[in-house]
């Protein structure tokens, strides 16, 4: 199957201005060189800290930020280069869904016009049919069809998300691009909203983007999980794979830090010392090897930078440490490399 | 005897929609050295609860008469501003959610630090400072002398929710109330904040009454937990036994409802509809219109607090009528709005 979207090398950097010319003097590099597929029918979870660059990766695939570098191809198109007339057209394909419910609904229009504009916009219907299929789409979410006449204001965070679902879905989009979707929910109205996700992307062969903090969501959620960290993808597995056997240092601290609704399960975790460094001023070599607790980390990982490698079938990582890897050993001592790689998966939880 | 005991709490804000009864006869006690954890959706009245134990509550909110705020012997709800003032942040203290707006961003952490000791006429100008900065090395600042010079722009959350922890505890309070403490940042900072909670726990035996929504933070962190809905207290029970053997039906949901990690399911279970607001909570049990075991005798009466075991209360008619839990059903409020729970 060849994949519906296809995103590589993707970058975004931005200047940094000093001065009162505004001259760039440095650049943040919020996106750096991105690569990954997402097939149809496919949830791909984005996940990683705040700043590590996911949310800008789902605003350049929009083109609601404009890449640096790197190609966004979908369907075969590749949308960076496209022009805004041919773009627009193509977004009826593509759809976006945000994280907070109250400032991505116009409170000045009816829900019934927010779902409607969409169709107004694609000419798909006008009229009598457009009240029935924005009828339709209400029941879809699990709103009831009267609510059409309201305004935004009188509904509750679940019922915007499911109003901001229903407008999503009126242009039949094949793709939508989810950032944070659920992080502003309440957790009983967050499975709601979930489960609701899931029917519609059974029922229809939807593709998400889904981009977000939780953990625990996307393991539910995600059929692959790429792991962003300082603008990079450092892993990318299947789901299932990820949260059985982290391999990047970086998502086995992250995946044992998340508090698990147990008093029974003793906890090992991996704690990272300090905070995300500046993405103005990454670390030269591994960006993570700062605060990487693997225990053959030398100085090979301060120069070379690790390649996003198959280390496992589908199980990608960006580790040089984590055999096997194609930056042979005599490479790594050249680099200053004085420990040669070794497996290492830590055992953070147990029953 | 209990460091903190709280006796039918109703706070009430008189708004222009009514009456809203956000803390509506909540009654707990806290301990000394002990860690409680106070959970719920927005709306519970749960942070509410919090702002009222500090009477920092605001009109048209005030704190109904007939509540009792025991702490160590004294009514909160009944002195006066001034000693109020005298205890604030010395005997009892907040860490709130925000650590961005909980600081002055004009001052640096130092001074904010040691303002809190000279507040409390606790020692000289010189005195406070040294006070302070040792606070900002027991919360794990590095190089605390130089960095106290320093402004809050200047440091990353996770750095600055911790100077927001020394404020609350360089007077070595004996309860601190955590309101939301690490919903702000992310989830490695998280892991070294509850760390350094529990560790400062344990060395200063001070109590903590943490205030979340995140299930899985209690379950690592407190030993008791208090569940809030619809500005009561539904369930009370020792932490083990909460997650173990939940006994109210919005408990279990809420416990349900959760994605966990390394928890395969195909479908999440939901709790159908929305929290009511404060204005008009649901006659009879404030929960029957979204719970799913809910009878004609839960939209009439109004459910006490039931013994279930050792410590363990629970606000639901199923404790005393236990066979009824295995007549499960589509709530009320799935059949009102159209709302679809279940798989299609």
């Amino acid at each position: 199957m060849s994949a519906l979207l296809s995103v590589r090398g993707l970058t975004k950097h931005f200047p940094i201005k000093k001065g009162v010319f505004g001259r760039p003097a440095g650049f943040v590099r919020a996106v750096d060189g991105v690569s990954f597929d997402v097939m149809p029918g496919e949830t791909l979870g984005l996940v990683g800290e705040s700043g590590c660059g996911k949310s800008t990766t789902g605003r350049m695939i929009l083109r609601l930020t404009e890449p640096t570098a790197g190609s966004v191809e979908f369907d075969g198109i590749n949308l960076v280069t496209l022009d805004s007339k041919a773009m627009r057209k193509l977004r009826r394909k593509i759809q976006v869904m945000f994280q907070d419910p109250f400032s991505s609904l116009n409170p000045r229009m009816t829900v019934g016009a927010i779902i409607r504009e969409g169709l107004t916009i694609h000419r798909i219907a006008e009229g009598a049919a457009a009240d029935a299929r924005v009828r339709q789409l209400l029941d879809e979410v699990g709103l009831r069809a009267e609510y059409m006449s309201r305004y935004p204001h009188e509904f509750s965070g679940g019922q915007r998300q499911r109003i901001g679902i229903a407008r999503a879905l009126a242009v039949e989009p094949a793709f939508i691009v989810c950032d944070e979707p659920v992080s502003a929910l309440d957790v009983s109205v967050q499975a709601q909203v979930i489960n609701l996700m899931q029917d519609l992307q059974r029922d229809r062969g939807l593709a998400y983007l889904f981009i977000a903090h939780d953990l625990s969501v996307v393991e539910h959620i995600a059929d692959r999980v790429a792991v962003m960290y300082l603008g990079k993808i450092v892993e990318l597995a299947t789901a299932a794979d990820l949260y059985r056997e982290p391999l990047m240092p970086y998502t086995q601290a992250l995946l044992s830090a998340v508090p698990i609704a147990n008093p029974d399960v003793k906890k090992t975790r991996v704690m990272l010392q300090g905070d995300v460094p500046s993405p103005a001023n990454p670390p030269s070599g591994c960006v993570f090897h700062p605060r990487c607790q693997h225990p053959a980390k030398d100085a090979a990982c301060t120069e070379i930078v690790p390649p996003l490698e198959e280390k496992a079938p589908g199980h990608w990582v960006a580790c040089i440490k984590q055999p096997p890897t194609g930056v042979e050993w005599g490479v790594q001592q050249a680099a200053g490399g004085t420990k040669p790689p070794t497996r290492y998966l830590p055992v953070v939880a147990s029953a | 005897m209990s460091l903190l005991s709280v006796h039918d709490l109703r706070t009430y804000f008189y708004t222009d929609n009514g009456l809203a009864r956000a803390v509506d006869g909540v009654s707990f006690e806290i301990g000394a050295g002990e860690t409680v954890g106070l959970v719920g959706e927005s709306g519970c009245g749960k942070s509410v609860t919090a702002l009222s134990l500090l009477r920092l509550v605001r009109p048209p909110g005030r704190i109904e008469p007939g509540s009792q705020i025991i702490f160590d012997g004294t009514d909160l709800a009944t002195i006066d501003e001034k000693s109020m003032r005298a205890l604030r942040g010395a005997r009892i203290s907040m860490v709130f959610q925000e650590p961005m707006t909980a600081l002055n961003p004009v001052f640096t952490i130092g001074d904010q630090v040691a303002e809190v000791v000279r507040v409390h006429h606790a020692g000289s100008k010189r005195e406070a400072w040294d006070r302070a900065v040792q606070m900002l090395e027991t919360v794990g600042i590095p190089s605390p002398a130089q960095r106290a010079h320093e402004y809050p722009h200047q440091l990353s959350g996770g750095m600055r929710q911790r100077v927001v922890i020394a404020m609350a505890l360089v007077m070595s309070p004996a309860l601190v109330i955590a309101d939301e403490p690490t919903t702000a940042l992310d989830v490695t900072i998280q892991a070294q904040i509850l760390e350094l909670l529990r560790e400062l726990q344990q060395r200063l035996g001070t109590s903590i009454l943490l205030i979340t929504h995140d299930l899985g933070v209690v379950a690592e962190t407190v030993s008791r937990v208090i569940v809030m809905y619809g500005g009561e207290i539904v369930e009370e029970a020792p932490v083990r036994e909460l997650f173990a053997q939940a006994h109210h039906p919005y408990t279990e949901g809420l416990l349900n409802a959760m994605p966990q990690v390394g928890h395969e399911r195909e479908r999440l279970a939901t709790i159908p509809g929305t929290v009511p607001p404060p204005t008009s909570w649901p006659k009879g049990c404030r929960f029957h219109d979204r719970c799913p075991y809910a009878w004609d005798r839960c939209a009439a009466e109004h459910p006490p607090l039931y013994q279930i075991g050792t410590g363990h209360t629970s606000r639901c008619h199923l404790a005393d009528e236990p066979q009824r839990r295995a007549e499960k059903h589509e709530p009320l409020v799935a059949t009102l709005t159209g709302e679809r729970s279940a798989s299609r």
